[in-house]
């Protein structure tokens, strides 16, 4: 029954990605057909504009919605399972927020043309300040023992990093600020296939290293003491799933500035697709979720109110936080 | 201690360099029960995490088949023993049989995914706590007395030698609380299980226990039988009980006595008194009672209610003295309360005593 139930459950998860980047690829201010791509991708066809307009903005950038939102939503689940908490995310817990101020301090002080920061350096610079606001949630974590107490500190984290990003941006010049406003608002625009290659490289290791880490995170979601009495190293884990879940927040971050709730919403609707919590089935499965929704997402920002395009996070907001509220009415009930 | 399954020596325990608990030297022997009981607050959970190597001891050894317990590795060590701890366990989407398979961790391979033969001890040990009519219900929907039985299912499965348990029957019902302990001293003989838990029912701990630890303030007080153990006036000592009393006989507690002097003599005997002696207790009144032989069912909570009693051993007469004594406390008092009319013909001197006090006004409330 529950294999079944997996089984097809991943096929409409693929099934769905996939038809979510065509249509990303296919619309937009210029209509492409779908041969006419098909045509160009393998080499035949002639039409420059279009050829620039597919290959140069639109796949990039569906690879770039489909690759972090994977990671949006894998770092939700870790992040969710860390805690015991079903509301607890990157965004949530201010790790967007700690990542984004650093990624500001690099764009208007180190870097004199905001445009040619290279990717590994944003990544780079947004895991400090995600470790940095990783490191004050969980100095939390130690002294306060209730997790709802934990998760408003984590918000009144983000507010503190997004107050000190906007002091920096005050200060900033004119020219930097642009870029900055641009992505601090959190958009998958203006990808390029090098952000596209650094992005992958370090979201697919990062995820294939906590799917091998899938058995003890299984142990880990009946608490530490059953872990640990399983033989769980609990120590490692522990530094991994923050580690790990820090990077895949800086990661998305770095590129598309801070993106709300798909760390708590694709996880839970996942979780309710497939009845079970199993991290061997979650972690492909949440990746999977978190692709299709935000490559749906963007397709909206696109082209809900075109030309003029929407931030990422209004639409991933529009749709995540009735989930969220869902799940809360839900605890309350249980 | 050297020959025991499981045993400590001079282990010390407590948290963050500050001992709870010093000096423990104690042992068992696998298919024995080992039960710690004490006060609240005393350190039998800090003891059962420093046994489960969770917490790391402050000084003393901890020796599991002769090994040092430090020298276990994490895999080694989860094949050997299992807990069921009072942490709550908060599932998401996962079925009573998921929990238990969580048990064979230890057996699985790299991603955990359980082989034929793990499924089938997966069953068994549901079926061994009869789990299997809600085996495929939510964790979270089931009751508290179910969930007891789910955990343990999870720690057979690990296969282990040792199972610790802390406070397992603490929010069970009467009826689930001798169904848990009688499942887990069915499991003790029959898998040769060492099995140390905490309890706060003594009067169940002197039943099911082999061995018991009496747990005090500092260190360990007493270890040994429950014959051993439950020695007179030694538990209400232990707890450092003000009001009321305990009787290690019948593991019974009494509320504290009535102040005062008697204002009611209760003639009881032969198990007719004890429910008067109570109802005086709830309303206040001091009583007096006699007389009683000391293997009467009367006689502890006479002891532990009555302003004054008399009582005589059990395989003597009862003889004038006794009498006399009785004689003058019914008529110090009041009223008069007699708990019964017939008499077995070695005691005259009760018949004697419901004719003085049928002269008596009765006690009315």
């Amino acid at each position: 029954m529950r294999q079944t139930r997996s089984i097809f459950a991943f096929a409409m998860l693929t099934v769905f990605v996939f038809v979510m980047i065509v249509l990303n690829t296919v619309t937009g201010s210029v209509q492409i057909p779908l041969a006419d791509i098909v045509e160009l991708l393998v080499g035949r066809g002639s039409d420059a504009t279009a050829y620039s307009i597919v290959w140069q903005i639109r796949l990039p950038r569906a690879c770039a919605a489909a690759v972090l939102g994977g990671a949006l939503a894998l770092s939700g689940y870790l992040l969710q399972t860390f805690f015991h908490n079903p509301i607890a995310g990157p965004f949530v817990l201010g790790i967007s927020s700690g990542a984004k101020l650093t990624v500001a301090l690099l764009l208007v002080l180190v870097a004199d043309n905001a445009v040619n920061v290279s990717s590994v350096a944003m990544i780079a610079s947004a895991f400090a300040g995600a470790m940095l606001a990783m490191g004050v949630v969980l100095i939390m974590a130690r002294v306060v023992d209730k997790m709802s107490m934990l998760i408003v500190g984590g918000v009144m984290i983000g507010y503190i990093c997004s107050a000190v990003t906007d002091i920096i941006v005050t200060f900033a010049d004119d020219s930097d600020i642009v870029n900055l406003h641009n992505w601090s608002k959190g958009s998958f625009s203006g990808i390029t296939w090098e952000n596209v290659t650094v992005m992958s490289v370090t979201v697919f290791v990062t995820a294939a290293v906590i799917f091998l880490f899938s058995k003890p995170i299984s142990a880990y979601q009946l608490g530490e003491t059953y872990a640990q009495n399983m033989g769980v190293n609990l120590k490692l884990l522990r530094m991994l799933l923050v580690l790990l879940s820090s990077v895949l927040a800086a990661c998305i971050t770095a590129f598309a500035g801070p993106v709300s709730f798909v760390g708590i919403a694709v996880p839970h609707l996942v979780k309710r697709l497939f009845g079970t919590t199993k991290p061997l089935l979650m972690i492909p499965a949440c990746f999977l979720g978190g692709s299709a929704f935000c490559l749906f997402c963007d397709l909206l920002a696109r082209t809900a109110f075109a030309p003029t395009e929407m931030s990422i996070s209004t639409v991933t907001a529009v749709f995540g936080a009735p989930i969220v509220i869902i799940i809360l009415l839900r605890k309350q009930r249980a | 201690m050297a020959d025991y399954y499981v045993s400590t020596k001079n282990l010390s325990v407590g948290y963050h360099k500050k001992t709870v608990l010093e000096h423990l030297t104690f042992g068992v022997n696998r298919g024995e029960i080992l039960t710690l009981i004490g006060p609240n607050g005393a350190g039998k959970s800090t003891v059962l995490k420093s046994l489960a190597k969770q917490l790391k001891p402050i000084a003393g050894t901890v020796y599991i088949d002769g090994k040092d317990l430090t020298g276990f590795g994490r895999e080694a060590l989860s094949k050997t023993l299992a807990v069921v701890f009072t942490q709550r366990l908060r599932t998401e989407l996962m079925t009573c049989r998921d929990v238990v398979s969580a048990g064979r961790y230890p057996y699985t391979g790299r991603f955990g995914i359980l082989g034929a033969a793990d499924r089938q001890k997966v069953e068994e040990a549901m079926a061994l706590v009869r789990i299997m009519p809600f085996a495929d219900e939510d964790f979270t929907k089931i009751s508290d007395g179910q969930r007891q039985r789910v955990l343990l299912a999870r720690a057979i499965c690990q296969e282990p030698d040792i199972i610790l348990l802390d406070e397992p029957t603490s929010h069970l019902d009467m009826k689930h609380k001798v169904e848990f302990l009688s499942l887990l001293q069915r499991m003790a003989r029959e898998k040769r299980l060492s099995v140390i838990m905490s309890l706060h029912e003594l009067d169940l701990a002197g039943k099911v226990s082999d061995k018991i630890m009496c747990v005090g303030t500092h260190c360990v007080e007493r270890f040994g039988t429950p014959r051993e153990v439950f020695e007179e006036d030694y538990i209400k000592a232990l707890f450092g009980v003000k009001t009321g009393s305990f009787d290690e006989a019948s593991c019974g507690m009494e509320l504290e006595a009535p102040k005062g002097e008697p204002k009611v003599f209760v003639l009881a005997g032969a198990a007719s008194g004890q429910e008067t002696f109570r109802e005086l207790q709830r309303k206040g009144v001091a009583f007096a009672t006699g007389i009683l032989y000391e293997n009467d069912m009367d006689f502890p909570v006479a002891k532990a209610l009555a302003a004054a009693y008399v009582g005589t051993a059990a395989t003597q007469h009862i003889g004038r003295d006794r009498f006399e004594q009785a004689k003058a406390l019914a008529q110090k008092c009041e009223y008069a309360i007699c708990c019964r009319d017939c008499f077995a013909p070695w005691e005259p001197e009760n018949r004697e005593l419901y004719d003085l006090l049928m002269h008596k006004p009765p006690y009315s409330k």
